[in-house]
């Protein structure tokens, strides 16, 4: 059983009800088949008249409506309880914010959300269900099997608890192997989906016809080891199996003996016949559900983990958050040191910084010094390991991000644009009108070949971008930010780094009139864009080395 | 089933387009179906041989008359459990390794194809479900059939002895519920199975963006929207799978409905008949059983219809034909030096659409270095597509050495011309591993000289030569990233080098450093450098303006920047706004 699962089953009212409907109708169906064994010996033992086959087919109707809607209702089940974890999951990868999210696969991730909630399918659907009538139909048979054949009902006695023995014997396990085999699937996962998207770079170094062999080696891998957990999962289906069906035998025969002796009657004699293998098949039946079960226990601890996993620094008071200070806020970095998890060197090493509002600053630096981290830490992305971040006097840790982000203006280095409409992309999270894009599009100098697109401003783009070139990406994001024209503050990591010359003036021009009246802080490479700031700021290993007014600035 | 299109193309590997994943596994699976039919057969005949020995022992017999039957039941109880050991080992592990051959098959179509048609995310999820249809066909639909048929036929045969007519109802009971239901079943989900493939990759897609662009999502809060979409992918996908369940729920229904129905009538049956009480019991009982391996066929008709539409998605996705075609007879490989002459290329990247390259011509002779420069979105990473065969061209003509590259096989070219390309990416393995793909059999030494004219000292001293890098690169900078291509690029060391924009996400002084030292070095080597900065092109001996795929200006640098044109305008906004660096 996981507890966690069971707790969210019944915290959620519509699961819990579809559930409970699911485990009755399992349960009355389970104790119908008594009736029917009661039935069926008594009209082939004579007992009863030919008129008893019409309660027997009352019975087996019954059985089958009883039978519908469990099905329905554990269908239902699974899919609401799918639906709750999934909507948790995702909500839980937003709140856990980009920076903390590389520590992910995103592979695995996506295989999580999805394919790996499916396999808690048999674990609702199956197992659960079996669970509960392995609780009650054994006993009720056990009960008429003692009022009909005190030695029968003893043999069953005996024999059944062996079942559940070396089904937790065998099972336990069987779960270590399971758990393994999933982190192997998960694996698989992510590395083919690693190898296609590198595709296009292993094809031009002529390796990719090797990684078919790569491919065929985790492949071969995934299958040895789940042949290692069947061999054990299957062996535990074999001793279950022999148990039962030798316990059959123990019965049968003595009861024949009887028979001949003339110590028991025909109609007893195959009710006992009918009724002992239903005591086992209960038990077994949680054992072969069990195996299919288990993938979805372990996809479920994962997801919990997941929910659960530690959140870090996270903003220690959520619900009582500062009000922000209204107009453009003065930036202040005090004595602010970044260490990302796993990294020994700190991002960014005891940085004190203070952005007047509507100062243009550019900050330059080698690749990796820290002038990414720097945006993001404005952004409310990573938190400071110490120091801290002071937006108008307010200590950003404890406003509330999504308030503060509405004030910003982001363009990430490696922007992403969505499955969607190139418009739908520019207006990302507002509820910009079709006016209003195409005026940022311009603004950004991406009017020009959107317009051109298949549809233009409805083209829906290829996964990651794959139709749009570099440049023509990094415009479209370039046109997300002059989409918020209420943004108080700028923050660009390299927006022209993928444009040549002539769209770099235009950029350039753009990003002058856009940072008008706010604070900008863009990381800056190229000449021109560095020009246009009011003031450099160098970063280099994570410090700020100089720190100087510009010549001109940008008047 | 439609027609295949391409049937003749592939029609010459009829193996692998029928049973190809199975190839060679003929012995394993009839073993797995031997032990499933013995392992049925052995539950009826415990059952059968139960029913007569109680029903005759009632009849109180000599204790002899019923010694067969009790070593029977005791046989049929132990042999049971053993064949059907046999049958799921068996049978699973023909499954598993028909479902790595498919996966081998998916990636190796995959291939020659160029510029991916399909979602990444999409694929991921074709291809773990998919694969597994493969392995769902065998252990769910093939296996259990064949000992559901052999189940079915020893007791209809066993009927036939003791009561003609009883054979008939059981019959005609089995083959409602293991054909005609599992056909319903098969039926009712092939309509809209198909829809549900979809609805996961569309889940797939959801759930890739929120991962992908969480930094974008977060900074625009749109977080919440992306959110409300995926769910919304969600519930469509919960619909379609709630509508699977209650049709699978209704065929277990119905299956159990004919099971208790048919033995109800064969005992009205006997009991008319008055055959007695031993057959009547042997009858009832067995044909009770019967309807064990009998029932689950209508789930796995269901599945049976979700298992076909996967594998014909597979079948597409390996039917579609590569971007460049492979040539008949691959002409022998060109041999360095090379000489390759583009003349008057046209490329389309979709029928329709405005040509990304409109008669472009050049040419490189051994050791000459030409840069192709213009605004993004001129062609410029097109060229270099059909010159390492990753884009087919419309018309005109790339020869090699005078051979046509269309009568070269493409990993041919790819050998001999490549370098650095668009979007670079870092693959989650060691810094080692990253690098080394560019050149297996190179040495630490040969390692270290690429990283050392990449510019990467620095980064790899930091960063351990063992550390492993993110998917996609995410904890590698875009500078980091684009010196590791370059490194790659040199480490290769190819006839014709190609350089896509080896100096993009650099900043100023560490790009021009970098292009200087890519100047040196590619110094008398056959290169083909794509730039948008012009800083330091005073060295190659020819560049090309590409505008709207055209080429609309060529020379040396000092004859363009005396015309007016691209050059001479991005030329002088360069040196102007190169003063401050």
């Amino acid at each position: 059983m996981h507890k966690d699962l069971l707790r969210l089953a019944r915290a959620e009212r519509t699961v819990r009800r579809h559930l409970l409907v699911c485990v009755m109708a399992a349960v009355l169906g389970g104790l119908l088949v008594l009736a029917q064994a009661e039935l069926l010996s008594g009209v082939l033992s004579g007992g009863l008249t030919t008129m008893a086959l019409l309660p027997l087919a009352a019975v087996v109707v019954a059985r089958a409506l009883s039978g519908l809607l469990q099905g329905v209702a554990a269908g239902r089940t699974a899919t609401a309880l799918k639906s709750v974890l999934r909507h948790r999951l995702l909500s839980r990868l937003r709140d856990l914010g980009p920076a903390r999210l590389t520590g992910h696969r995103s592979g695995e991730l996506v295989t999580l959300a999805g394919r790996g909630l499916d396999a808690l399918d048999p674990y609702i659907t199956g197992y659960l269900p079996a669970v509960a009538v392995a609780g009650v139909v054994p006993v009720a048979v056990l009960v008429r099997l003692f009022a009909a054949d005190l030695g029968t009902a003893v043999i069953v006695l005996v024999t059944l608890p062996l079942i559940p023995v070396f089904g937790a014997l065998v099972g336990w396990q069987t779960k270590v192997v399971t758990e393994r085999q999933w982190r192997a699937l998960s694996r698989l996962g992510g590395h083919f989906l690693d190898v296609v998207r590198g595709l296009p770079t292993l094809r031009a170094f002529g390796r990719a016809r090797y990684q078919a062999t790569v491919i065929q080696q985790v492949a071969d891998a995934h299958r040895s080891a789940t042949m290692r957990t069947l061999r054990v999962a299957f062996l535990s289906s074999l001793v279950l199996e022999l148990v039962a069906s030798l316990s059959l035998a123990l019965v049968a025969v003595p009861v024949g003996l009887r028979l001949l002796s003339g110590s028991l009657d025909l109609r007893t004699a195959l009710l006992v016949l009918l009724l002992a293998p239903e005591a086992y098949i209960p038990l077994r039946a949680v054992g072969t559900k069990f195996h299919a079960a288990m993938e979805g226990v372990a996809a479920a601890d994962q997801t919990f983990a997941v929910l659960e996993g530690s959140s870090g620094e996270e903003p220690a008071s959520r619900g009582d958050l500062a009000a922000l200070p209204a107009g453009v806020p003065e930036i202040r970095l005090e004595n602010v040191t970044v260490r990302y998890p796993g990294r020994t060197d700190p991002a960014l090493e005891g940085v004190s910084l203070v952005v007047s509002p509507g100062e243009l600053v550019a900050l330059v630096g080698e690749s990796g010094a820290g002038k990414s981290t720097l945006l993001h830490l404005l952004l409310g992305f990573v938190t400071p390991s110490e120091g801290r971040v002071l937006v108008g006097g307010v200590d950003l840790a404890g406003l509330d991000h999504d308030v503060w982000r509405r004030r910003l203006a982001f363009v990430p280095q490696r922007p992403h644009l969505f499955a969607t409409s190139v418009a739908d992309n520019i207006r990302l999270g507002s509820s910009a009108s079709p006016e209003e894009v195409r005026t940022a599009a311009a603004a950004a100098g991406a009017a020009e070949f959107v317009e051109a697109l298949p549809e233009g401003y409805a083209t829906v783009v290829g996964e990651r971008g794959a139709d749009l070139s570099a440049g023509q990406r990094q415009r479209v994001a370039l046109a997300r930010a002059f989409c918020r024209p209420g943004a108080e503050m700028l923050l660009l990591d390299e927006p022209t780094a993928r444009l040549d010359g002539r769209s770099e003036a235009a950029i350039v021009e753009a990003t002058r009139t856009l940072a008008a009246g706010r604070t900008a802080v863009i990381v800056a490479h190229r000449p021109a864009m560095i020009e246009l700031a009011d003031r450099v700021i160098r970063v280099e290993s994570g410090k700020i080395v100089s720190d100087r007014l510009a010549l001109g600035g940008r008047r | 089933m439609t027609p295949d299109p391409l049937a003749p193309q592939i029609g010459g590997r009829p193996i692998r387009r029928a049973g190809g994943p199975l190839r060679g596994m003929g012995g394993r699976l009839l073993t797995a179906a031997a032990a499933g039919a013995a392992a049925e057969l052995a539950a009826l005949g415990l059952i059968a041989a139960a029913a007569w020995m109680i029903t005759r022992a009632a009849e109180q017999p000599p204790l002899a008359a019923l010694s067969v039957a009790i070593v029977a039941v005791r046989a049929f109880a132990t042999s049971r459990g053993v064949f059907r050991y046999g049958e799921r080992l068996a049978g699973h592990d023909v499954a598993l390794r028909a479902q790595a051959t498919t996966r081998e098959r998916l990636y190796e179509a995959l291939i020659p194809s160029g510029p991916l048609s399909h979602r990444g995310a999409d694929l991921l999820s074709r291809m773990v479900d998919d694969t597994d249809a493969v392995q769902d066909l065998l252990v769910r639909c093939l296996l259990p059939a064949v000992a559901a048929t052999v189940t079915a036929v020893a007791a209809v045969t066993l009927a036939v002895f003791l009561l003609p007519a009883a054979a008939l109802v059981l019959l005609a009971g089995l083959l409602v519920a293991g054909l005609l239901l599992p056909a319903a079943t098969a039926v009712a989900a092939r309509r809209w199975s198909a829809r549900l493939a979809p609805a996961r990759a569309e889940l797939a897609a959801r759930v890739a963006d929120l991962v992908h662009g969480a930094a974008d999502l977060a900074a625009y809060g749109a977080g919440e929207q992306a959110l409300a979409a995926s769910a919304e992918a969600g519930a469509r996908l919960a619909a379609l799978e709630r509508r699977r369940s209650r049709a699978n729920a209704a065929a277990l229904a119905l299956g159990t409905l004919v099971q208790g129905l048919t033995v109800a009538g064969i005992v009205l049956v006997a009991l008319r008949a008055g055959i007695g009480q031993v057959p009547t019991a042997v009858l009832a009982l067995t044909a009770l059983v019967s309807f064990e391996p009998i029932l689950p066929l209508a789930a796995a008709g269901e599945r049976f219809a979700g298992v076909t539409a996967a594998l014909r998605r597979l079948r597409e996705i390996r039917a579609t034909p590569p971007v460049v075609p492979e040539p008949a007879v691959a002409a022998a490989p060109p041999e360095a030096p090379l000489t390759v002459q583009v003349r008057d290329l046209v490329v389309r990247h979709a029928a329709g659409r405005a040509a990304a390259l409109d008669g472009v011509s050049l040419t490189l002779t051994p050791g000459r270095r030409v840069a192709v420069v213009g605004p993004s979105g001129a062609g410029k990473s097109t060229l270099l597509s059909a010159l390492m065969r990753t884009a087919d061209f419309e018309s005109g003509d790339i020869l090699i050495n005078g051979t046509a590259i269309g009568d070269l096989s493409p990993d041919d070219v790819r050998e001999r011309i490549t370098g650095l390309t668009q979007d670079p990416y870092v693959f989650r393995a060691s810094l080692r591993d990253n690098l080394r793909l560019a050149g297996p059999e190179a040495d630490e030494e040969e390692l270290a000289r690429a990283v050392h004219r990449a510019r990467l000292d620095t980064w790899v001293e930091r960063t351990g030569w063992d550390a492993t890098l993110g998917e996609d690169g995410r904890t590698v900078s875009g500078g980091q990233l684009q010196r590791l291509a370059l490194a790659r690029a040199l480490l290769r060391d190819p006839d014709v080098l190609l350089l896509d924009e080896p100096a993009e996400s650099l900043d100023g002084a560490t790009a021009d450093a970098l292009m200087a030292d890519l100047l040196d070095v590619t110094h008398g080597r056959t290169t083909l450098l794509v730039t948008h900065r012009l800083h330091g092109l005073e060295g190659v001996d020819e560049i090309i303006v590409l505008e709207d795929g055209r080429v609309v200006q060529r020379g040396h640098h000092d004859e363009l920047v005396a015309t007016p044109g691209y050059y001479r305008d991005v030329w002088r906004s360069e040196a102007l706004t190169a003063r401050t660096g």
